[in-house]
């Protein structure tokens, strides 16, 4: 009961940050902070929960976002079916990934994922209704809701997005489905003697994950008004994707949302301040220096500050 | 590059931490006027934009030594967008809620511009455009003015299909990279040459980061062409040069080139050297063009250029962006306002006098009044920078009125002329 | 359509870009082929195998030399690389699969910003006399550039080949992938002979780099595409196997040019990834894989 009251709350928060008169930057670099957020999640619930490395994030994003193109060029759809679009088109991807590479060993899985990447972005390379490699751009619908601007509106929309994506990790992590995983994670010998439906869950967590990396790419093409294939399918998304559940602690749902917090919100301020590159150099470095140092990453180090100063 | 970017963080932070406060924006009497853009200073377009730079912070130097404009200091902002489309959306929205910049310069070239045009037209704001080729076709944006000495690829296409016409050249092949620019000149060429007769016996896009284009140049010797026209981007056109060479085109190609850019950059001129003889390519300025004034402009420019170990010749880009500071120095001070819609009407019904002539724009903010040549390259050699300065390497054979020489063909005769 | 002949140069073309790419995953197939490392940085140290070349031949060296020079230095960061890697991960074994992954994952990313804070996203060229004539067979021309990569592969190879059969660390290097525990009982230790093997396959990255500039011009992104490749190749040879991987190469190269030539260069960049996924779909084990 607890936590619905701080979700709906946190939707209220945001609601009441978008009316507000503030700096329009602080919307536009809050997407992108409040999308790691729906990203780190979504990786987390394949990643974390069950250990297997998704390299293709940028894939299932652009699922996503193309997906919002082609409904948004065809029927003129509004913003909520592009993303229900994004999302169950993205999610088949992680259907059909899953059905190809989840009885391959880790490493092949992640290898697959990255060459999903290459083949879908020469495909959209090659496809000119939705702009090919030379891009779309694209004009916002004047349809504001209450909001003074799009990206204000484009900022709650993802601000309600992330709650339930973190939601929906949350409960994974509670049910049937989350002791699956983690006992895959373990040993998936041992589980598959165990009678869990190896398989089964495995490709469950994947059209989940997909699903959800797909709802965060959705927005995109609205949010920059523009869009082209290798900014979309570029592989920084994975290791941002994958950098921030790892830094911030992968056992628990709360771990992605610390660490996509805490790195987005850095790379932000980087970005605004010094350079683009500087982004991926502080997510690359913080990531070596969690994986060899702290692999529980913050949420393991608060527990053992924790526990030490018992 | 490091002062810059702690300019850049001191006005980054500082704007941040002003702007975050609502209300808080007062333009006192004697605040700067912020002009701001993005610039490839690397990347493919890097040797042309950091050249462009130069002319254009010539102009801030001389508009402030003449007291600013409207009695202000002129502010520029400029960011690195490293020739790379996707970085330019981000850097404009931080230019335009960050920085608060008052008046926007397009970043150099087609392909960095066209993610942007959506965002500038939903928000209102004036765009000087910077060598961009119908980069506002589909926007079409009413607050988009293009310094640039062309209009659509009628006048660009036409004068190098006229010259293989002349030759007798009857097919054509067309290739460029799947790209904003390229694709936009490549399907004008396209539809000119296919209205007036020609047969096109080759026509393939290729990706933009190609760098292989072997198999490329193999096909279309293999379909044997009398003229190629080429529509591609810098690191392309080196690349395409080179395997030109290395594989041969044909002996029957009576015309190559048409709309490389790259080509009129001087440290690619140099480094490909004797490779460029013979091909036919597009230009807005070369020695022995008369515009007045301008060679006053390149003594200080060169002046400024070698302290800052860029191109010291500056002639493709350099005057045409010292040209955007004077439409704006002008418009400003004629209609004695920076609200962005009224520079707009004025720069619309305006004829301005530049370094590079006289500029007036058409219902689209592209040139009224196109003035791009087609020249030929002609006894270049190799690893010698200094040769460009005077009249000869690249002659101009189209359009009549700046012609300095006929046109050489076939290519390969071309190729070893002097 | 498309001719007999030009077909025929696209495969004669492929054969010669086959064998580039076999030398490139070389180093590949010895770090995760036999030793089961997740390298997902190699292509990222063939990258900057390559930056080295450029910087050193700028003293005049030709770039050969320059890669030749340069494999002692990556032998050295091979064995550091490894010995980091083992005492990290592989003695606690415990989530070895994520975390080995997202290390070298990182690594990779590392390296190419580090790469472009350093150089600039420009492209970056090497000069020498060979580069930019080709070799004119009748109608056909091979540019010479692809003819000396062509035998620095050959070569490499070889050598390598020879030396996993003929000398005993080379033998040991083959064991130790297949059994560990055997191998000690030979008297060799595995930790050594593992290091020794990630020293060689990273000096070879070193004069692949240089072959990857020399062939054409690089910059710090590449290392995206040559994931592809090399993990194409490597799987498609099959874990462990060396001349099965001059084999893979072969298919990949002719592959990706004849597929350049029909369907155009658009679609170059999905043929070593979609090779890649057939196979893992098909065929895990690779074609000669154990």
């Amino acid at each position: 009961m607890k936590y619905s009251i701080y979700a709906f709350l946190t939707i209220l928060a945001f609601l009441g940050l978008s009316l507000m008169n503030v700096n329009e930057y602080i919307f536009f670099a809050g997407f992108v902070i409040l999308q790691f957020v729906v990203l780190a999640t979504a990786w987390n619930i394949l990643g974390g929960y069950a250990g297997y490395v998704n390299f293709g994030v940028p894939a299932f994003i652009a699922v996503g976002a193309y997906s919002a193109v082609v409904l948004f060029k065809s029927i003129s759809a509004p913003l909520v079916v592009q993303i229900i679009g994004g999302g169950i088109l993205a999610g088949l991807l992680g259907l059909m990934v899953g059905l190809l590479t989840l009885k391959l060993r880790g490493i092949f899985f992640s290898i697959a994922t990255v060459a999903v990447v290459f083949i879908l972005e020469t495909v959209v390379m090659n496809w000119r209704y939705v702009g090919g490699a030379t891009g779309l751009q694209l004009t916002r619908p004047p349809d504001l809701w209450i909001f003074d601007t799009y990206t204000r509106m484009l900022f709650f929309v993802m601000a309600v997005l992330a709650v339930c994506s973190v939601s929906i990790a949350r409960y994974i992590q509670d049910s049937f489905l989350g002791r699956g995983l983690r006992a895959v994670r373990d040993s998936e010998e041992a589980a598959e003697c165990s009678g869990v439906p190896t398989l089964k869950i495995k490709l469950i967590a994947c059209t989940i994950s997909g699903a959800l990396m797909g709802i965060a790419g959705a927005p995109m093409p609205m949010y920059l008004s523009y869009i082209e294939p290798t900014a979309t399918f570029n592989l920084n998304y994975s290791i941002s994707a994958l950098g921030m559940p790892i830094i911030g602690g992968t056992s628990h749902w709360i771990g992605p949302v610390i660490g996509a917090l805490l790195l987005a919100t850095i790379q932000q301020v980087v970005t605004v301040t010094v350079s683009n590159e500087l982004n991926v150099l502080v997510v690359g470095v913080l990531l070596v220096l969690f994986v060899v140092l702290a692999p529980d990453g913050i949420l393991g180090l608060i527990k053992k500050w924790k526990q030490s100063s018992k | 590059m490091d002062n810059m970017r702690r300019k850049v963080i001191g006005t980054g932070t500082a704007a941040l931490v002003a702007a975050s406060v609502p209300g808080s924006l007062v333009f006192a009497q004697g605040a700067p006027i912020k002009i701001g853009m993005s610039m490839p200073q690397t990347g493919g377009l890097g040797a042309g934009g950091q050249a462009a730079l130069i002319g254009i912070r010539m102009w801030v130097d001389d508009v402030n030594a003449k007291g600013g404009l409207l009695g202000r200091k002129v502010e520029f902002i400029v960011y690195d967008d490293q020739s790379n489309g996707a970085n330019t959306p981000g850097i404009y929205t931080k230019l335009l809620d960050v920085d608060k910049v008052d008046i926007l310069i397009a970043p150099y070239a087609t392909n960095p511009t066209a993610p942007i045009m959506p965002l500038v037209k939903e928000r209102g704001k004036l765009l000087m455009g910077n060598f961009s080729f119908q980069v506002n076709s589909k926007v079409q944006h009413d607050m988009w003015f293009n310094n640039a000495p062309w209009n659509d690829a009628r006048g660009w296409s036409e004068g190098f299909l006229e010259a293989g016409k002349n030759a007798g050249a009857k097919s054509l092949a067309v290739f460029a990279a799947d790209a904003e620019f390229q694709q936009n000149l490549a399907n004008g060429a396209r539809e000119i040459a296919q209205s007036s007769g020609w047969n096109i016996v080759y026509n393939q896009n290729y990706p933009g980061n190609n760098t292989d284009f072997s198999s490329i140049i193999r096909s279309v010797r293999a379909a044997r062409p009398e003229a190629v026209f080429v529509a591609c981007y810098p690191n392309e056109a080196v690349a395409i040069m080179r395997s030109v060479n290395e594989i041969g085109i044909g002996s029957q190609v009576q015309i190559f080139g048409g709309g490389m850019v790259g080509l009129q950059f001087t440290p690619v001129m140099q480094s490909l050297g004797s490779l460029l003889n013979g091909v036919v390519n597009f230009n807005s300025y070369v020695p022995g063009m008369k515009f007045p004034g301008i060679d006053d402009f390149f003594k200080r420019y060169t002046e400024r250029a070698v302290a800052a170990k860029v191109d010291p010749l500056g002639y493709y880009l350099p005057p045409f962006n010292y040209a955007i500071g004077q439409m704006i120095e002008q418009a400003v001070n004629a209609t004695k306002t920076i609200d962005n819609k009224r520079l707009a009407e004025y720069l619309r019904r305006t004829e301005f006098n530049t370094i590079v002539g006289p500029i007036s724009f058409d219902k689209n903010g592209e040139r009224a009044k196109p003035r791009l040549v087609q020249t030929q390259f002609r006894n270049v050699k190799d690893n010698d920078l200094e040769q460009f300065r005077s009249p000869g390497k690249q002659v101009v054979v189209w359009p009549a009125v700046d012609k300095q020489g006929d046109i050489i063909t076939p290519f390969d005769r071309a190729r070893k002329a002097t | 359509m498309i001719s007999i002949d030009l077909l025929f140069e696209a495969v004669l073309f492929g054969i010669l870009l086959g064998c580039f790419y076999a030398a490139v995953s070389l180093g590949l197939s010895v770090a995760f082929g036999l030793l089961d490392v997740p390298y997902v940085a190699h292509p990222a140290l063939l990258i900057l195998g390559s930056y080295f070349t450029f910087l050193l031949s700028k003293t005049g060296l030709d770039p050969i030399i320059c890669g030749l020079l340069l494999m002692p230095v990556f032998y050295l960061i091979g064995i550091a690389l490894y010995r980091f890697y083992y005492e990290t991960f592989e003695r606690r074994s415990s989530d070895t699969g994520v975390r080995g992954l997202a290390f070298f994952f990182g690594i990779a990313f590392i390296i190419e910003v580090c790469l472009i804070l350093v150089f600039g996203v420009d492209q970056r060229t090497v000069s020498a006399t060979y580069i930019g004539s080709s070799l004119e067979i009748g109608e056909y021309r091979f540019p010479y550039r692809m003819l000396v990569a062509f035998g620095i592969a050959i070569f490499l190879t070889t050598l390598l080949t020879l030396y996993f059969s003929k000398t005993f660390n080379g033998r040991a290097i083959k064991a130790v992938g297949q059994d560990e525990g055997a191998l000690r009982l030979m008297g060799a230790n595995p930790v050594k002979i593992k290091q020794l093997a990630f020293g060689i396959a990273t000096a070879v990255n070193a004069l692949a780099g240089a072959m990857l500039i020399i062939v054409g011009p690089v910059e710090p992104a590449m290392d995206r595409i040559y994931i592809g490749r090399t993990f194409c190749v490597v799987v498609l040879a099959g874990l462990g196997s060396m001349s099965g991987t001059l084999v893979a190469g072969l298919i990949l190269g002719i592959a990706e040019s004849v597929v350049m030539m029909t369907l155009g260069a658009s679609w170059a960049p999905a043929v070593s990834f979609g090779l890649l996924l057939l196979m893992l779909g098909i065929r895990p084990q690779g074609l000669f894989g154990r």
